[in-house]
């Protein structure tokens, strides 16, 4: 069938892993049914084990259920750890389900894969030789691609069951009281683990710094976990986070996040109290600075700063700009290391954050987001998925979840090298154009012709240029020449869910 | 003199031989692009960066940059080559470094004139300026300044023309004083642009935005730029006050009033409205549009 | 023409192109470097291609690392490394151009 997006996906996948195909961004209020955890009731006194090895055979079987999370990003090395003693025990047919999957694991990944130890996976994106193995077919059955609010609920509505989810943290007590901030690895939020540590069925914590008893903040609670694994390190701490974020010297990045500013400071949603989230990245971090200039000269305040935080947006927070930061997770040592000094700088997990199957995720009190794209097409779909080989190598993250804000302004160059980001048709639809709302280029924007009312309150705006999304894409091919369509084969090794649950396209094998 | 009333606020180098900054140059809004064959260009590449700019020249949308390139001197081999090229390539200016009198204009013209009609260009559609860069240029400058009608600017180079003067450059630039009126009277008197020489230190952002101020004070045109980063603040030095703003609009309004009424005589608060005072208003109104500051319906929204 | 002497145009920095012009005996024989082969591999090689035949250069070794370079980059490279290899590199062909 061919789904609201233009796609056409194979029935036979629709039928084998019962799905429906994407129709809207609207969730409505269904009334859903979460599942719940099976529980090991145990009284300590201690929950500590000696080693990742025998917490691995006392808790896993062949065919089972495995989590992590990302916080250790590239710094991480108790993926690495955990999935050597998986794969050196010879278990088979397991399905991999971290909340996303970092370049620091690849290697392994792909060990796994040949090995047959992992035989399905689930993540929120993956790069570098994983994508690429996947791409070209490694993997038996097709990976699942959920956003950050999507695996939420997916995890919430038993779609994922997770049997056992090995979390890293900086920190933890003997029973396993831990947060991600306080440690020679801290990483600050600890978000996305929540969720595992709240419904997984076996939940195993690895640190490298046993805390006295209680451990408090207590992010994850003893109430959740079953062991507690102390380990040399659980991650590189320079890895783990940027360094200092270094505002960007680069003329085209500063003329887009001008331009992304422009609009934001000029659409209704500049007020009193509004709401943002503008990622990581060089154009998005220079997006803060000018968003924070207009915002003292305007003498606007924002009500919260949302998703993944940086330490530009913490020093707004510290300034009074922003009054809360919602923060899933940290992406440079500023904003990891002011969690615990602020109580304003408030931990959340992926359901409070992005959630829609949720009495309320918080991306829907969201004015304006700013996001980035590998592709754009004309019908405003973007693609943060597909490299412009084919080839896997990014992530959903929390892209569909945070589109769904009031204004959601995609940044991207017109080009990048040879290759146009706007396209006539994006490789694979990650995001629907029906909830991106302006197009921000070196060259100019485009405005998503359904906002007649962005058009006309940005039409006025003197020497901010206003093309059509067509216009663009002409623009850009007349750089770059017309590039000759990519080659795929009719296998399926990758699925793309709307956040929702529904399909909104398939990856399919590239031919080389 | 072929001078125009177009705005050259910012004139900025780019590298002959770089690719990626070549492709980019039109993006940033400058009002003049200086393509460097000269300094910028290794000796064994003189040949690449030709061909690199003669190509850009013919594909790349620039919108409504002035498009110069900045030939090598007339005592390199390099020269003859570089003007058949850039005038095939249709250029608009040709920039002459180390210009030291009339008759290198004058020379540069000759060539100029045979390659348009080599290449089936319009005789003197190919316009020229003149970098002046040592004590003779200065003391010579309203003789280049004024050697041809094809003549659109002089400009100072401060590196070359300091050696030359046994000192060097200075955060003050009373080093400069003298060579920067000279240049700009010739300029003036010869009723052509000024550009002021470039600013190399990226990182004093501080020394730059003083240094432009001094020269839009001085009267000059604009300035020469190395980097896309320095033309927002070049540009909001020339940005006109609200208080001009005005004021040129009610001298455009007195013009209107004067044609509507078929009047030769333009008045204003019962004044007559002399040329000088006119062509003033006219810049403000383009520099006024240049930088955003008025709306579609002419209203004042600067900040 | 023949080519008289192996040239060298190009660097490998980002949006430009390397290209090397050698003696061949079997027509143009291309090798290829580029993230963009997919895309615009036989674009680049068209385009080099169209720049030799202007030179009427019919046997030749071309060897290019691409570094996502744009049509007009490619044609300036492929001019230049002609006019070396030809031994022209101060006397332009302006018919080519």
């Amino acid at each position: 069938m061919e789904n609201k997006v233009n796609r056409e996906i194979p029935d036979q996948i629709l039928n084998d892993y019962k799905y429906e195909g994407f129709k809207t961004t609207d969730f409505g209020n269904p009334e859903i049914q979460r599942v719940a955890p099976k529980v090991t009731a145990q009284v300590g006194p201690s929950k500590v084990v000696e080693s990742v090895k025998k917490v691995v055979s006392e808790t896993l079987k062949d065919g089972m259920t495995i989590s992590f999370h990302h916080h250790f990003r590239e710094g991480d090395f108790v993926f690495n750890m955990v999935m050597r003693e998986i794969i050196d025990a010879g278990y088979k047919d397991l399905t991999l389900a971290p909340s996303s999957l970092t370049n620091v694991m690849n290697d392994i990944v792909v060990e796994a894969i040949q090995k047959g130890v992992v035989t399905n996976i689930t993540s929120s994106g993956m790069r570098g030789s994983l994508g690429d193995a996947v791409s070209h077919g490694a993997l038996k059955n097709p990976v699942i691609f959920r956003s950050h609010g999507g695996r939420a609920r997916a995890i919430e509505e038993g779609k994922v069951k997770i049997d056992v989810a090995f979390l890293g943290v900086p920190n933890a007590d003997e029973m396993g009281n831990a947060n991600g901030m306080n440690g020679d690895a801290a990483f600050g939020s600890l978000g996305y683990a929540l969720i595992d540590a709240q419904y997984a069925n076996k939940v195993v914590l690895l640190t490298d710094s046993l805390m006295p008893y209680p451990n408090t903040p207590a992010s994850i609670k003893q109430t959740q976990v079953d062991y507690v694994v102390k380990v040399d390190k659980v991650g590189d701490p320079d890895k783990i986070g940027s360094g200092a974020t270094r505002f960007t010297k680069d003329p085209k990045e500063l003329q887009i996040a001008q331009m992304v500013n422009d609009v934001i400071v000029h659409s209704p949603y500049f007020k009193q109290g509004f709401s943002f989230q503008t990622g990581s990245g060089g154009a998005a971090l220079a997006v803060t600075r000018f968003l924070r200039k207009a915002m003292i000269e305007n003498q606007i305040k924002a009500s919260f700063a949302l998703g993944g935080i940086t330490k530009p947006t913490v020093d707004l927070l510290n300034e009074g700009l922003v009054s809360r930061i919602m923060d899933v997770q940290d992406f440079d040592k500023g904003a990891a290391s002011s969690m615990k000094n602020d109580a304003n700088q408030q931990e959340i997990d992926a359901s409070w954050y992005a959630d829609p199957a949720n009495k309320g995720a918080m991306v829907d009190k969201l004015d304006v987001a700013i996001l980035s794209a590998l592709e754009i097409d004309t019908k405003f779909n973007v693609n943060v998925m597909s490299g412009s080989d084919g080839v896997i190598r990014g992530a959903i993250g929390g892209h569909q979840d945070a589109a769904t804000a009031k204004l959601t302004i995609i940044s991207a160059p017109l080009v990048r090298g040879r290759i146009a980001t706007i396209v006539p048709d994006v490789t694979t639809v990650i995001t629907p154009g029906d909830s991106i709302d302006v197009v921000v280029t070196e060259l100019g924007i485009a405005i998503n012709p359904k906002r007649k009312d962005l058009i006309d309150s940005l039409s006025k705006v003197p020497g901010l240029p206003i093309f059509t999304i067509e216009e663009l894409q002409q623009k850009a091919e007349k750089l770059v020449g017309k590039a000759e369509p990519l080659q795929f084969t009719d296998r399926v090794v990758a699925l793309a869910e709307y956040r929702d649950g529904s399909l909104i396209d398939v990856i399919k094998q590239v031919k080389d | 003199m072929a001078a125009d009333e177009r705005l050259r606020r910012t004139m900025m180098f780019v590298p002959g031989n770089n690719p990626g900054l070549i492709k980019d140059a039109g993006i940033f809004g400058v009002d003049s692009i200086m393509f460097d064959l000269e300094d910028a260009v290794n000796m064994n590449e003189k040949d690449s960066a030709r061909y690199l700019v003669y190509e850009a020249l013919q594909t790349f949308d620039y919108g409504n940059a002035e498009l110069v390139v900045r030939i090598n001197g007339l005592d390199t081999p390099f020269y003859e080559n570089d003007i058949k090229a850039m005038v095939k390539a249709g250029i608009d200016v040709i920039r002459l470094p180390k210009t030291e009198n009339a008759d290198m204009i004058h020379e540069l013209e000759n060539l100029v004139e045979a390659a348009e009609k080599e290449f089936g260009r319009e005789v003197g559609s190919t316009h020229l300026m003149a970098a002046i860069e040592s004590a003779m240029g200065v003391v010579n400058a309203y003789e280049i300044a004024s050697a041809s009608d094809r003549m659109i600017g002089i400009a100072l180079s401060a590196e070359d023309y300091t050696t030359d003067m046994k000192t060097h450059r200075y955060p003050d630039g009373q080093e400069l004083l003298y060579a920067r009126n000279a240049i700009l009277h010739a300029a003036r008197a010869a009723k052509i642009a000024a550009f002021d020489t470039v600013f190399t230190n990226l990182d004093d952002e501080e020394g730059f935005i003083r240094e432009t101020k001094l020269i839009h004070q001085l009267g000059f045109d604009g300035k020469s730029l190395i980097n896309p980063r320095q033309i927002a603040p070049v540009n909001k030095i020339y940005a006109p006050t609200q208080k001009e703003i005005l004021n040129a609009q009610n001298v455009m309004a007195a013009i209107e009033e004067a044609k509507r009424k078929g009047s030769g005589v333009i008045a204003m608060n019962g004044q007559m409205v002399d040329r000088p005072v006119v062509l003033r208003a006219e810049r403000v109104m383009m520099l006024a549009k240049a930088n955003n500051l008025i709306d579609a319906e002419g209203n004042y929204i600067g900040e | 023409m023949e080519i008289k002497q192996t040239a060298m145009a190009g660097t490998l920095e980002s949006s430009d192109l390397q290209i090397v012009l050698s003696q061949g005996t079997k027509g143009i024989e291309f090798d290829l470097t580029s993230d963009v082969a997919k895309q615009f591999g036989n674009d680049i090689k068209a385009t080099i291609k169209s720049v030799l035949d202007a030179y009427d250069i019919e046997n030749a070794s071309v060897k290019v690392v691409d570094k996502g370079a744009l049509t007009p980059v490619i044609k300036a490279r492929a001019i230049t490394a002609a006019q070396r290899a030809l031994d022209l590199k101060d006397q332009p062909n302006w018919e080519v151009l």
